[in-house]
C-alpha cells in the first residue's frame, strides 16, 4: 500500500494519479492543469448559501481565505448549528484551506458544510480534520455543488475519543474531479460512526467517495449507507474500507452501498473493502449496482405519469433511504429539495 | 369507444395476438375470457402501452384516437386506466404521493388546473374510506406490505381518483378472497356510468358474477373465436375452453 499524498497544489509532484492505489480511479494529475494559478483573494460571500434557513454560526471561506485573510481556520464547537462554507468565485486558479474542528466533550453539533463553487476550471483542496472529544456528538451534512469544469478535493480526518458519534451524509453532484475523502479513527468503546453518501451525476461528471474506517479498540460501531446514480457518461466512485484491527473485538461494522447505472457509457467503480484482525466481530458488506425496474417505470408511466418525472419518482425513492437518515430535521428538508431538483434536471 | 381492428401483437419474434377484433360501445361492459396462453395478458398490456409488446398490424383507437401511436402516459391522460394483475411494489414512494402526482400529471397533459392539496386529501379520504381501506396505509411505500387484497383495492382507489374513460381489468380477481371480491367488484360496479366502457379479462367465470358484462368473447389462438352475451360465461364454466375452441377452429 502506498503512503496517502498529502495533496500540495504548489507541488506537482504530490499529484495523485492512478498509479497510486487510493486514487486508482480518479487520476488528479490528469485532471488538473500542472502550474495552478494561485487565486486571488474574493470578497466575503454574504452570509447564506445553501443552509441559509437554518439559524447558526457561519465560517466561510472565499477562494479559500477567511474574511481574515487566512488560510486555515479553526472552530472550537459547543452545541448548535454551524455552517462552514467554501466558497469559490475565481475564473481560475486554485486555492487549498485547512480547517479544525473540535467539539467539546457533551456537545451536540451540526455542521452544514457547503462546497458552492461560482468559478470556472478552478483546483480546490479543502484538508478538514475533527476532534470530538468524549461524549461529543457531531453530525456532519456536505453539499458539493460544483460547475462541471472543477477540479476539487476535500479530505478529512476524523478522530473519535470514547461515547463519541459521527454521523455524516455527503451529497456529491460530481465535477470534473471532485473527490471527497473521510479517514476514521475509531476508538470503539462506546464510539459511534454512521457514514453516509449520495451521489447524482450526469453529463461528463465524476464524483469520488471514498471512506476509510479503522476500527482500534472494542465495542465500536460503524453504519455506512452510500447511494447514487450516474447517466450520460459520468463516472462514479465509491471506496469504502474498514480495518478492524487486532484487540478491536466485539466491532459492529456494516457497509452498503447500491448505486443505478443508467447509461450505456456512464461507469460505476465500487471498491468495498473489510479487512479483519480481531475476533468475534459483526462485519458485513454489500454491494449492487443495477438498472431502474422496467416494470415499476411503466406501471407509473400507465397512470399517466411522464417518463422523466416517473424516473424522479423512482430515483428520488432510490437515494431517499440514504437521505431520512439525516437527524437534523430542517437539513434534511433542504438536502431532500435539493436532490429532487436536481434528479429532475437529470432524467 | 373502443375499436380494435385485426391487431397483431408480437413479443420478440413471437407473435401472440393474431388478427384480434372487438368494440366496446360506450357504456358497456365487455368480458374476455380465454385459457392460459391465448394472449389475455398482451391485450391488456398493447392497450396500455407496455414496451416490449411490438405491434405489426391492425389498429387500436378510443374514441376514434389512435391509441397505439400514444406512450403509456399519454394513454392514460386520454382515460385508459388498466388495472395490473399484480400492481408493482414501489418502496420509498408513498402510496398518497403516487396518488397525486398521477392525478396531476393527468390533468396537466389535458391542459387542466391541478388539484390542491386541500382537495385532494379531501377526495382521497372519501374514495379510500368507500373502499373501506385504512387512510394511514395511503402513506406507506405505494403497495409495500399490502396483502393481495389490499393491492388490488388500491388499484381500485386509483381508479376512482384518475375516473378514466376505459377501465381494463386484468385478472382482477387473482389472489383474491370471497370478501375481498366483493369489495372490488363493489368498487367497479359504483364506477359504472353510460360514458365509462370496461374491458373485464379473466379466465374464470367467477368474477363476472359480481360484475355482469354486457358481452363475453372468448380469446383463444390469438384472436377473438366467439363472442356471446353474459351466458357464454356459464356455458364456458360448466364446459371448459376446450370445445368452444375446437367449434370455432
Amino acid at each position: 500500500m502506498n503512503a496517502p499524498v498529502k495533496l500540495d497544489l504548489r507541488d506537482v509532484s504530490t499529484f495523485p494519479t492512478r498509479r497510486d492505489e487510493a486514487w486508482r480511479y480518479s487520476d488528479f494529475r490528469r485532471a488538473a492543469p500542472a502550474n495552478i494559478e494561485v487565486a486571488t483573494p474574493m470578497e466575503a460571500p454574504p452570509p447564506g448559501g445553501p443552509f441559509a434557513a437554518i439559524a447558526g454560526d457561519e465560517l466561510a471561506l472565499a477562494n479559500g481565505y477567511t474574511a481574515e485573510g487566512q488560510g486555515h481556520a479553526v472552530l472550537v464547537l459547543e452545541s448548535g448549528v454551524q455552517r462552514l462554507r467554501f466558497v469559490t468565485e475565481a475564473p481560475s486558479g486554485g486555492w487549498q484551506a485547512k480547517v479544525v474542528v473540535r467539539v467539546m466533550a457533551g456537545a451536540r453539533v451540526t455542521l452544514l458544510e457547503t462546497y458552492e463553487g461560482q468559478g470556472a476550471a478552478y483546483v480546490a483542496n479543502a484538508r478538514l480534520s475533527f476532534w470530538l472529544e468524549p461524549g461529543a456528538s457531531l453530525e456532519r451534512i456536505v453539499l458539493l455543488v460544483e460547475p462541471a469544469d472543477a477540479v476539487s478535493v476535500s479530505a478529512a480526518e476524523v478522530t473519535l475519543a470514547t461515547d463519541a458519534s459521527f454521523s455524516q451524509t455527503v451529497i456529491a453532484t460530481g465535477a470534473k474531479l471532485q473527490r471527497h475523502e473521510t479517514t476514521v479513527f475509531h476508538p470503539g468503546q462506546g464510539a459511534n460512526l454512521r457514514m453516509d453518501g449520495v451521489y447524482l451525476l450526469g453529463d461528463t461528471r465524476h464524483a469520488d467517495l471514498t471512506t476509510v474506517v479503522s476500527h482500534a479498540g472494542p465495542d465500536g460501531k460503524t453504519n455506512q449507507l452510500t447511494k447514487g446514480l450516474a447517466t450520460d457518461s459520468a463516472r462514479a466512485v465509491f471506496q469504502g474500507r474498514i480495518v478492524v484491527e487486532r484487540g478491536a473485538d466485539q466491532t459492529d461494522a456494516r457497509m452498503r452501498h447500491d448505486a443505478l447505472l443508467l447509461s450505456d457509457r456512464a461507469e460505476i467503480d465500487a471498491k468495498p473493502e473489510l479487512q479483519i484482525n480481531a475476533d468475534d466481530v459483526s462485519c458485513a458488506h454489500g454491494n449492487t449496482v443495477g438498472a431502474l425496474d422496467a416494470m415499476a417505470l411503466f406501471y407509473i408511466q400507465s397512470r399517466g405519469v411522464p417518463d422523466a418525472q416517473a424516473k424522479t419518482l423512482l430515483t428520488q425513492a432510490f437515494v431517499g433511504e440514504v437521505l431520512e437518515r439525516i437527524e437534523h430535521e430542517g437539513a434534511r428538508e433542504i438536502v431532500q429539495a435539493f436532490v429532487s431538483e436536481r434528479l429532475e434536471g437529470l432524467m | 369507444m373502443l375499436s380494435i381492428k385485426n391487431l397483431h401483437v408480437a413479443i420478440g419474434e413471437t407473435e401472440i395476438l393474431k388478427g384480434l377484433s372487438l368494440n366496446v360501445p360506450a357504456g358497456e361492459v365487455h368480458a374476455v375470457m380465454g385459457p392460459n396462453g391465448a394472449g389475455k395478458s398482451t391485450l391488456s398490456y398493447t392497450l396500455a402501452g407496455r414496451p416490449g409488446y411490438e405491434v405489426t398490424n391492425g389498429t387500436a383507437t378510443l374514441d376514434g384516437e389512435d391509441l397505439l401511436a400514444l406512450a403509456p402516459d399519454a394513454r392514460a391522460a386520454k382515460g385508459v386506466f388498466l388495472s395490473f394483475q399484480y400492481p408493482l411494489e414501489i418502496p420509498g414512494v408513498p402510496a398518497i404521493t403516487f396518488l397525486r402526482t398521477a392525478v396531476n400529471a393527468q390533468r396537466k397533459a389535458r391542459g387542466e388546473p391541478e388539484m390542491g392539496a386541500p382537495e385532494f386529501l379531501k377526495t382521497v379520504r372519501a374514495a379510500a374510506a368507500e373502499l373501506k381501506m385504512d387512510f394511514d396505509m395511503l402513506r406507506r411505500g405505494l403497495n409495500v406490505g399490502f396483502s393481495g387484497g389490499e393491492k388490488k383495492r388500491m388499484e381500485i382507489l386509483q381508479m376512482a381518483m384518475l375516473a378514466p374513460r376505459l377501465l381494463i381489468l386484468d385478472e382482477t380477481d387473482s389472489g383474491l378472497d370471497i370478501d375481498a371480491l366483493r369489495i372490488v367488484a363493489e368498487g367497479v360496479n359504483a364506477m359504472r356510468t353510460p360514458q365509462r366502457s370496461m374491458l373485464v379479462i379473466t379466465h374464470y367465470q367467477r368474477l363476472l358474477d359480481y360484475i355482469t358484462p354486457d358481452r363475453v368473447h372468448v380469446l383463444a389462438g390469438g384472436r377473438i373465436v366467439a363472442s356471446g352475451d353474459a351466458d357464454l360465461a356459464r356455458q364456458l364454466e360448466r364446459e371448459g375452453y376446450d370445445r368452444i375452441v375446437a367449434e370455432a377452429a
